[in-house]
């Protein structure tokens, strides 16, 4: 057990919380890139799912496209990228997005997709233009599916992001791998620990957003599995 | 492909490491997660327990898992009952919770009318309960299924063999080829399994049409609704409960 | 005749498919009238609806509203400017019963706090309690949800009401109150309604005027529900119409008969009282209605009583109201409480000739029980005396001289 003490130790040496290679900055950058890719995923996803799930079109193709860019490892797009593009950024940030996206569009064109056709009809006679129909109706009504969606890629996409430090990048992952060139299994396990806590906080914060934006007529639905 | 028929004995070998880390689990966790799940539905305790233990287990990354865990089981940290560990840990989170839900789905007249006709509990379980059960326990195994394929590969960062050991070599080395190869042998036993497991749900669920059944089983009752708007809100509420867990996707 | 709100001229509307769901539709629709189009389903009855506010669009002929061909009306205005109620009640989840009720005039752009005030006084119109205002729709029942239906389609205050089926997803208790309600609610309000529904008893208590559609969208009968149930243009309507439609059409004339005293015992006293027209109710057995004289309630011997049957004596409570009847033999004396049999349904003065028909029936005595609004005995009607009624209007109708 004497591992757990001293991984301890660095995670509660003043001088791991300090410079340039301190807990705050790799905090800082794993926050970062997560916060960059999941922004470009949202961008993409979102309103393709809209797009597909107030149309009811291409349904068919979306879920097929979703499964298959599941299917893909995140570690090995980095790999890729990185060989074909060189260092920098642009590689690991492409890789996961092309993470981020599937369950956004999942979720966002799911939960469109479920809203009752009763009652997008109701909407529509009332007199809701096909844009209120969405922004009035749908939207509110898949809320909570959609943030769904959005909860589970922002897990995963800062929990992926330890990999980046594969790469020579930054983020709380750099003393996993600096860890394990040096054989530092207490290093290697204060990281480890430091990016399930960022995930706990995280999860945690979007679950309140979840809630506090989910309309109370809209019960139980939407929760993760 | 000249890489390829130079070294197709390592990918192979490596196919079968990264096979039974992602299919082991699975297996495992469907095991542990059926008794489990029947116990919890209805239970007072253990399904709030289960449930939120499921929801923050699987917000733990997996690396933290593969580093954590030979801690705790006294194995190498390369070992690959670390990743089988976790993989099946990762299994029960997805699979406890829905099967909980399609269990507590089940329409309470078909049960009573099982015990009416004199099926005794266990029999009913696996006459009756298990078998409405199913489509949404498929969902759930081909979301962790494909999941699980793409986590295995991380290991590989932390020197775990697997498909994703071509990946880290192809860098370190400059190996296009590799990476390639791994990144299409991945996807090629993600897409196989997911067509065989729904295969599998498609010859248990012959009682149903295609389609129809996840919904009905994925629906979660509602209480406290009544009336008209039940028959829409619960629709919405099933088929959410359904994209929930299909939106669970892959994560490393 | 009076102005017409809608008018629908060679309407069709046929699917890609090649079914027709409306065939050749020429009708006339006149303003402030309850119009019900009813009829199996598949016989385009809701597509004819939905095409008055463009949810669909005709495939041939024009709809016109107040004189305004509707496919020149942008869709979203048009169908702003009427209320729209559906079977289920579509009302939005994610928002209060206040702000469903206000969904219209907040497209319209009235401001957020008046449109919530007017949702609360639509609520109390359509027979809810202002408390409900800040509940979600999943919290209310199905009746409930269907009258915030009603209080939303009325919002905007639109002249002409559309209803597609929506009474026929909450149970039949609540249905009939359902249209009890839109019955008083049109008397207050006199907008253009017209109202779908494959209930053909709903569309004779509702309508002023009925349309039976026929399978293939063909308009088989348009007519008053009185003439609907005497005269069904074809063998269709007939059939559709049903079993009873003679008995069912005696629910539109008012019964004119002569109400009787009858002999009546109260429950529990053992008094026996005379009760009926011209008779008063005294409080018996303490003299205090001595100065009543020969019309105060009691009779002594009370087989003397006129007009009564001598078999049967009414058992009332103390207030009234009856309870059954008890058989009396042939000595004049009553039997044993024990013996009471289930009275007969109960009708009001001025109520149709059905209801009186229907109370006579299933009377054990034969004789119709009339009650007062507080629900006391006002007097009795011999089943041959409605017959007789009956006959007289039929006699009145058919024989009517055509030159006076």
């Amino acid at each position: 057990m004497s591992l757990v003490a001293d991984a301890a130790q660095f995670l509660t040496d003043p001088a791991s919380w300090s410079g340039p290679s301190g807990i705050p900055q790799r905090l800082l950058e794993h926050v970062g890139y997560s916060a960059l890719t999941m922004v470009i995923a949202l961008a993409v996803a979102v309103p393709l799912g809209l797009w597909v799930g107030h149309t009811r079109r291409g349904g068919g193709v979306v879920v097929g496209l979703a499964g298959a860019l599941r299917a893909l490892p995140t570690l090995g797009l980095l790999t890729l990228f990185t060989l074909l593009m060189g260092l920098g950024l642009l590689p690991p940030i492409l890789a996961l997005v092309l993470l981020a996206v599937p369950p956004i569009l999942s979720g966002t064109y799911s939960g469109i997709a479920a809203v009752s056709p009763a009652l997008v009809d109701a909407a529509r006679s009332m007199g809701m233009t096909e844009r209120q129909v969405l922004t009035r109706v749908e939207i509110p009504v898949a809320l909570p599916v959609i943030l769904g969606g959005i909860r589970n890629a922002a897990l995963q996409v800062l929990a992926t992001v330890t990999i980046v430090a594969y790469i020579n990048l930054g983020g709380l992952g750099r003393y996993l791998i600096d860890g394990l060139a040096v054989r530092d299994y207490a290093r290697m396990l204060g990281s480890v620990v430091l990016v399930a806590v960022l995930a706990l906080a995280a999860d945690a914060v979007l679950a309140l957003v979840q809630r506090l934006v989910t309309s109370p007529g809209l019960a139980t639905a939407g929760d993760r599995p | 492909m000249n890489w390829l028929t130079n070294n197709w004995h390592t990918v192979l070998d490596l196919a079968g490491a990264h096979l039974v880390q992602s299919v082991l689990p699975v297996v495992l966790g469907l095991l542990v997660s059926v008794p489990l799940a029947r116990l919890a539905a209805g239970s007072r305790w253990l399904r709030p327990l289960l449930v939120t233990g499921s929801s923050l287990l699987y917000t733990i990354p997996s690396l933290t898992l593969f580093v954590v865990l030979p801690l705790v089981l006294g194995t190498r940290m390369t070992s690959v009952v670390n990743v089988i560990v976790a993989l099946t840990l990762y299994v029960v989170a997805i699979l406890v919770r829905s099967c909980v839900d399609a269990f507590e789905s089940l329409d309470r007249d078909v049960l009573q009318a099982a015990t009416a006709m004199g099926y005794r509990p266990a029999r009913r379980f696996f006459g009756v309960e298990l078998p409405l059960a199913v489509p949404v326990m498929v969902a759930g195994l081909r979301v962790a299924t494909v999941s699980n394929i793409s986590m295995v590969s991380v290991g590989a960062v932390i020197g775990i063999q697997s498909l994703g050991t071509l990946f880290t070599d192809g860098l370190r080395r400059s190996i296009v080829a590799e990476i390639l190869v791994g990144i299409v042998a991945t996807v090629l036993i993600a897409v196989v399994l997911d067509q065989l497991l729904r295969l599998l749900g498609q010859v248990l669920t012959r009682w149903q049409r295609p389609g129809t059944g996840a919904r009905e089983a994925g629906g979660r009752r509602r209480r406290d609704t009544r009336g008209p708007g039940r028959t829409a809100g619960g629709a919405r509420d099933a088929t959410g409960a359904l994209a929930a867990v299909e939106s669970g996707g892959a994560r490393a | 005749m009076t102005d017409m709100a809608i008018l629908y001229r060679g309407v069709s509307k046929v699917y890609p498919d090649g079914t027709t769901a409306v065939d050749h539709l020429d009708l006339d629709i006149p303003a402030g009238s309850l119009t019900v189009f009813v009829g199996p389903s598949g016989c385009g009855k809701t597509t004819s609806l939905r095409m008055l506010n463009r949810m669909v669009e005709p495939t041939s002929g024009t709809v016109e509203i107040n004189g305004q061909d509707v496919s020149s009306i942008p869709a979203a205005k048009l169908r702003r400017s009427m209320g729209y109620v559906m079977q289920q009640s579509g009302l939005l989840p994610h928002r209060t019963v206040e702000d469903n009720i206000a969904t219209v005039p907040r497209l319209n752009g009235v401001s957020k706090r008046t449109a919530r005030a007017d949702a609360r006084q639509l609520l109390a119109s359509v027979g809810l309690d202002e408390s409900l205002a800040t509940r979600y729709p999943a919290q209310l029942s199905g009746g409930q949800q269907q009258r915030v239906g009603v209080a939303r389609a009325l919002a905007a205050d639109p002249p002409i009401l559309l209803m597609d089926e929506p009474f026929s997803a909450v149970d039949p208790v609540v249905r009939q109150d359902l249209q009890r309600e839109l019955l008083d609610l049109q008397k207050r309000l006199h907008r253009t309604i017209v109202f779908v529904t494959h209930d053909i008893d709903e569309a004779v208590l509702l309508g002023n005027r009925v349309a039976v559609f026929a399978r293939g969208g063909r308009l088989a009968q348009y007519t008053t529900p009185e003439e609907l149930l005497r005269a069904p243009a074809d063998d269709f309507v007939a059939d559709f119409i049903g079993r009873d439609r003679g008995f069912r059409s005696l629910g539109f004339d008012s019964a004119t008969v002569a109400l009787q005293p009858v002999a009546a015992i109260v429950s529990g006293t053992g008094e026996r009282i005379l009760l009926g027209p011209g008779m008063r109710d005294g409080a018996t057995g303490d003299g205090g209605t001595d100065d009543g004289g020969a019309a105060a309630g009691r009779v002594a011997p009370w087989q003397s009583a006129a007009a009564t049957d001598p078999d049967w004596l009414l058992v009332v409570d103390e207030r009234r109201h009856p309870l059954g009847w008890l058989p009396v033999s042939a000595t004049g004396e009553p039997a044993p409480s024990d013996q009471l049999r289930v009275g007969g349904t109960l009708w009001h003065d001025g109520d149709s000739l059905r209801t009186a028909l229907d109370a006579a029936l299933s009377s054990p005595s034969g004789q119709a029980v009339a009650v007062n609004g507080d629900g006391s005995v006002a007097g009795v009607v011999p089943g041959g005396d409605v017959m007789r009624a009956i006959e007289e209007q039929r006699s009145a109708r058919y024989d009517r001289p055509e030159h006076p």
